[in-house]
């Protein structure tokens, strides 16, 4: 099956949120692309989960290729809804020292320090 | 006074106001009453992952006490249960993840703070799918939360711990949040009331993040009324979130009298697409015929982008998520894997091990569409044709008020019926992901049946119009019974 079909029975899956038989769709995600995505992102995944992963992952990436055929050549793009501009506040320090009460959910520390295994040699 | 309190879980939370500033009866009798449902109907259908038994007898007590010194907040010794993605100090936040299973949060959140402020009274914490990443509760690490419509059925997600409490009558009030349809969706599952404001409204200080452009706390509830009178309290600025609005906080309580006549109602053709199951639709065209009735003018309006708020949702969504996800890396709070053999491996296993397969796929969605060379082409194209649905709203709101139509696609389904395809789950937001990437407010209210099973009408409206919204909601509450109905089971 061509990409452009892949594409528009995408699109024409969204109109129809009910459920119905999927045509095969390309699995465009290869192994090592998917495990390349799985270290930038600090993942580990178990053997038995790799194949479903891939097997997913490249349904989803699929499905959101839809959004290539959108006509956005003069549109600017939205990073939030309602236009606002980030707000400042005077740099002063407003925290107090909980460090206790904070390092409480760690895994390991101590004398205040969060442990990690050794990066140094 | 025991005889009489045996039914006071199938009151409203106005009425149990009501009840409580008359004398009828007690917040310790009231606490203990639901105290006991939240025990049994709660942990029959998995919702709550916490019960914060002693904390909320404590509270009731000093309710009591400070009404007898008449020193009575507006909500005060009225129950409320919280979904665990929200902080409350002391006591375990999990954001239904094997991550944050022993996270015990060392603040509250402002949602919490202020509710808790006002004098209501915490239960617990409900159940939801992990990190809220769901929409049928199944993600949860602490497992499915049963409808209580019918327990082989699916309450929606994420927020299904908070709507299935409110629908069973074990709480009359539970908070969520709606990244993309979580409070609204199963609230239309569940029969119940369910709102998201308008991004901004409502502070997301101690919310764990998901997608930082789209989360948004708000309400579950029975009626139109109890929802106001809880934003009321909920809604307002926050210095502590740096995308809180500063904008006046009306008093929804009274602004529930507008009439519906004259009120510009916006009918989008599209949400009556095939997709949409026929008996929901009937329900769901008999609203608006009844809104219609009262005076409502309905008018045709076009989405002509709708199709392209799922794909463009989970574009920008998984970024967000696999941005705001990477603070979970094993070594400041949070799941740490055992004998890591060095700092990668203790990172990697620590989110391999902590993160459910849902979370997993979702980060790295995030991860690859913001990773060099796909930038441009997913991330960015998303955020463009973000800004065209937007603005598909902005010409709607130009002419109509509000916009209704359903909120989900079909009434509850099955427990596992939609695990083995990611697209057919997301597909069920359809209708309720464009108002968190237009960041609109928007009300699920229950509108019929479909067999057995109830309906939900939503009602969208322009940046900060929950006013109308919830008028309106209330308005047609006050011509039918449905939000009225509950599953007899647990009546």
């Amino acid at each position: 099956m061509s990409k452009t079909a892949c594409i528009i029975a995408a699109a024409n899956c969204a109109r129809h949120p009910a459920g119905h038989a999927h045509p095969e769709f390309l699995v465009s995600l290869t192994k090592d692309q998917v495990q390349h995505i799985a270290t930038l992102a600090r993942l580990s995944l178990a053997k038995q989960e790799f194949d479903d992963v891939v097997a997913k992952l490249s349904r989803i990436v699929d499905f959101v290729d839809q959004l290539q055929s959108a006509p956005t050549s003069n549109v600017l793009p939205m990073a939030h809804p309602l236009d606002q501009a980030q707000r400042l506040r005077p740099d002063q320090v407003t925290e107090k020292n909980e460090r206790e009460t904070l390092q409480a959910n760690a895994g390991a520390v101590q004398d205040g320090f969060y442990l990690v295994p050794k990066v140094i040699e | 006074m025991a005889d009489e309190t045996h039914t006071l879980h199938s009151l409203t939370l106005a009425a149990m106001a009501r009840g409580l500033s008359g004398g009828d009866f007690t917040a310790t009798e009231l606490t203990r009453h639901l105290l006991a449902r939240v025990e049994t109907i709660g942990k029959d259908l998995n919702a709550f992952i916490s019960v914060t038994a002693d904390a909320a007898l404590a509270s009731a007590a000093k309710a009591d006490k400070a009404r007898a010194s008449g020193k009575a907040g507006k909500l005060n010794g009225l129950p409320i249960v919280h979904k665990d993605l929200f902080c409350t100090r002391g006591v375990l936040t999990t954001c239904g993840s094997r991550m944050l299973e022993n996270f015990v949060s060392p603040y509250d959140a402002a949602v919490v703070e202020r509710l808790q402020d006002a004098g209501a009274i915490m239960l617990g914490k409900t159940n939801m799918d992990e990190f809220a990443m769901g929409s049928s509760n199944e993600t949860s690490y602490f497992g499915a939360v049963k409808n209580p419509w019918d327990t082989s059925l699916s309450p929606g997600g994420s927020s299904g711990g908070s709507a299935a409490a409110v629908a069973a009558r074990i709480v009359p009030a539970a908070s969520g949040t709606d990244t993309g349809g979580s409070i609204r969706q199963p609230a239309a599952l569940t029969g119940t009331v369910g709102i998201k404001p308008t991004y901004g409204r409502v502070s997301r200080y101690g919310m764990v993040a998901f997608a930082s452009s789209l989360d948004q706390a708000g309400v579950i509830t029975r009626s139109a009324e109890d929802a106001a009178m809880l934003l009321s309290v909920m809604a307002g600025f926050d210095p502590r979130d740096s995308t809180s609005v500063n904008h006046p906080v009306p008093d929804y309580v009274a602004g529930l009298a507008a009439p519906v006549k004259g009120l510009k109602i916006g009918i989008v053709r599209q949400h009556f697409d095939a997709g949409l199951d026929p008996q929901c639709a009937t329900a769901v065209r008999e609203a608006l015929a009844a809104l219609e009735a009262q005076g409502a003018v309905l008018t045709e309006v076009d989405l002509p982008n709708l199709d392209l708020s799922v794909p463009t949702y989970y574009v920008v969504a998984p970024a967000e998520c696999s941005s705001n996800l990477s603070r979970f890396d094993g070594v400041r709070f949070g799941y740490r894997a055992e004998d890591p053999k060095d700092l990668m491996d203790l990172y990697c296993r620590s989110r391999g091990e902590g993160f459910g397969a849902e979370v997993k796929r979702r980060i790295m969605t995030g991860t690859y569409v913001l990773s060099a060379g796909y930038y441009d082409a997913y991330y960015l194209q998303a955020q463009k044709v973000r800004q065209l649905i937007s603005e598909d709203f902005r010409n709607a709101f130009a002419t109509v008020d509000v916009i209704a139509g359903p909120t989900a696609p079909t009434p509850a389904f099955a427990i596992g019926a939609k695990t083995d395809d990611p697209i057919t789950m997301y597909l069920n937001d359809i209708y309720t992901i464009g108002a968190n990437l237009a960041g609109l407010p928007g009300i699920s209210i229950p509108c019929g049946f479909a067999g057995k099973l109830p309906v939900g009408l939503q009602l969208v409206g322009a940046h900060f119009a929950e006013q109308k919204l919830l008028a309106c909601a209330h308005q047609y509450q006050q011509l039918t019974d449905w939000h009225e109905q509950g599953p007899e089971a647990f009546a």
